[in-house]
């Protein structure tokens, strides 16, 4: 289940940072990973999309979301524990 | 070049559906923000905005009226009507040739396009209403007030998101000022409080479910709101011959583009706007005592516009006022700018200063006087009116005291 996880959230970063799925690594930033603003809103749609899960995240100030998006590794952890709760 | 003054002004928005019941509001420091009454909010997560209430379109339209009338329109021709009954005015013969329409809108008909999405792709519908097109199309509102007031003159709509009204009126003064038109009828309106409409919202997380408060540490996103306000731009000659009430004069506008991103704000191109609309109005930056700030209630936004302010005012910058009434009507899109000025001209003409409500923690990105709660009086002879919209697209316009 969360290796799944994983490798789900790594190919949408990838596909958005337009990058080999090799290159994207737990530690990344998105910064790091030439992702902008838009750029993570659209990650996030496609997350929300491929786990069927709502991503409480605020654009206004993303630090200040629930979802902590600091890096990959915390992308995947947030998404991991989103998928447990709303799957109930 | 010819001078240009206000000499007639109307309004319907979720602060009251005249002029002195929207002033009032700003006056008291009313919130028109509350929950959305739409089909199908259940399926939103936004579910709050400014919204007109207790509106009946069959106490203003005939039936006819209301088929090819979408709720932008409608609302324009609300506002028009109170605007042109105070300026006084007839188009009849060489005035109705010399006299046009701009209007701002971002959506159109947005009402008409969602119902009409529904009923084809969710009832599976296969006819439409023959109106369909005639109704949604943006520049069926200015379209109708030319008809409705016999305008014969240059009429277009412009459609530049949120700074749409605010290009609008700047047009219009340019071609009063040139002497292309002697009367312009202008301003804007937007009703993009629909399924459809809020959904796409939605998508961008930057809209808040419970408040618009700019400036305030505490703010989290936007809030929509609808309606329309409506001026008559007129030649100052023209108005003085006829013994007409002025309302304000414009004295100068800008505009500018970003070219950096689709979303973010540049405090570069909102400085470029501002201080070429004091340029063209041939004022200095000491002259100007109030500002009636773009103020979305974003982070984005309010940084970049409080930096912009800074960099073009310098130590003025805390000493002027600014105020966003987006928290009292909310971001009325393409019709923002219009219900704003609305705002300017009170605080020229009534030396009344709109506050900036919801306004509960300073934050440090945002120091100016941000006239927190509760209006203000003050002595105001010279506004500014910013408009900063998505595509990078911004618009300045220059108000003195009549």
């Amino acid at each position: 289940m969360s290796d799944s996880v994983r490798d789900k959230v790594i190919a949408i970063i990838a596909e958005q940072a337009v990058l080999e799925v090799s290159d994207v690594k737990m530690e990344s930033t998105l910064e790091e990973l030439g992702i902008d603003s838009l750029g993570l809103v659209e990650s996030i749609f496609a997350i929300e999309e491929a786990f069927d899960i709502q991503v409480p995240f605020n654009a206004n100030d993303p630090s200040e979301s629930d979802f902590d998006i600091s890096s990959v590794a915390a992308i995947v952890t947030a998404v991991e524990q989103l998928v447990a709760d709303q799957r109930g | 070049m010819k001078r240009v003054v206000i000499t007639g002004q109307g309004t319907i928005n979720a602060l009251g559906q005249s002029v002195p019941e929207t002033l009032a509001a700003f006056r008291e420091g009313r919130c028109g923000i509350g929950p959305l009454d739409i089909r199908d909010v259940d399926r939103l997560s936004i579910k709050i905005g400014g919204q007109v209430r207790g509106y009946e379109p069959e106490s203003h339209f005939n039936r006819q009226q209301i088929a090819l009338y979408d709720r932008f329109t409608q609302f324009t021709l609300l506002a028009a009507r109170e605007a042109l009954a105070q300026s006084g005015l007839d188009f009849c013969g060489e005035l109705s040739l010399e006299s046009g329409v701009a209007l701002g809108t971002s959506g159109g008909g947005m009402n008409t396009l969602d119902e009409n999405y529904r009923s084809v792709y969710e009832d599976g519908k296969n006819r439409v209403h023959p109106f369909v097109v005639p109704k949604l199309m943006n520049n069926a509102a200015a379209s109708h007030v030319s008809m409705t007031f016999n305008l014969k003159g240059p009429s277009f709509t412009v459609a530049t998101a949120c700074s749409s009204s605010n290009h609008a009126m700047g047009q219009a003064f340019h071609m009063i000022r040139s002497g292309m038109t002697r009367v312009m009828v202008t301003g804007g309106s937007e009703s993009m409080l629909c399924f459809g409409g809020i959904k796409a919202w939605e998508g961008l997380r930057v809209m808040s479910k419970d408040g618009c408060r700019p400036f305030s540490a505490n703010r989290n996103g936007m809030v929509q709101g609808e309606g329309a306000a409506i001026f008559v731009f007129e030649d100052y000659e023209h108005a003085r011959a006829r013994g007409a009430e002025i309302l304000a004069e414009v004295v100068g506008f800008a505009m500018t583009a970003d070219a950096s991103d689709i979303v973010m704000p540049s405090r570069q191109g909102a400085a470029r706007a501002i201080s070429g609309a004091l340029r063209d109005a041939r004022l200095t930056p000491e002259d100007v005592d109030y500002i009636n700030a773009h103020g979305t209630g974003t982070a984005a936004n309010d940084k970049t516009e409080c930096a912009a302010v800074a960099d073009v005012f310098g130590p003025h910058a805390d000493k002027l006022m600014i105020s966003s009434t987006k928290s009292m009507h909310g971001h009325l899109i393409g019709g923002t700018g219009a219900v704003e000025l609305l705002a300017c001209i009170m605080a020229l003409k009534d030396g009344v200063v709109a506050p900036t409500i919801g306004y509960d923690e300073p934050d440090p990105e945002c120091t100016l006087d941000v006239v927190p709660n509760h209006a203000r009086e003050a002595k105001v002879d010279t506004v500014l009116s910013n408009a900063f919209a998505f595509g990078g697209l911004n618009a300045v316009l220059a108000l003195r005291k009549a």
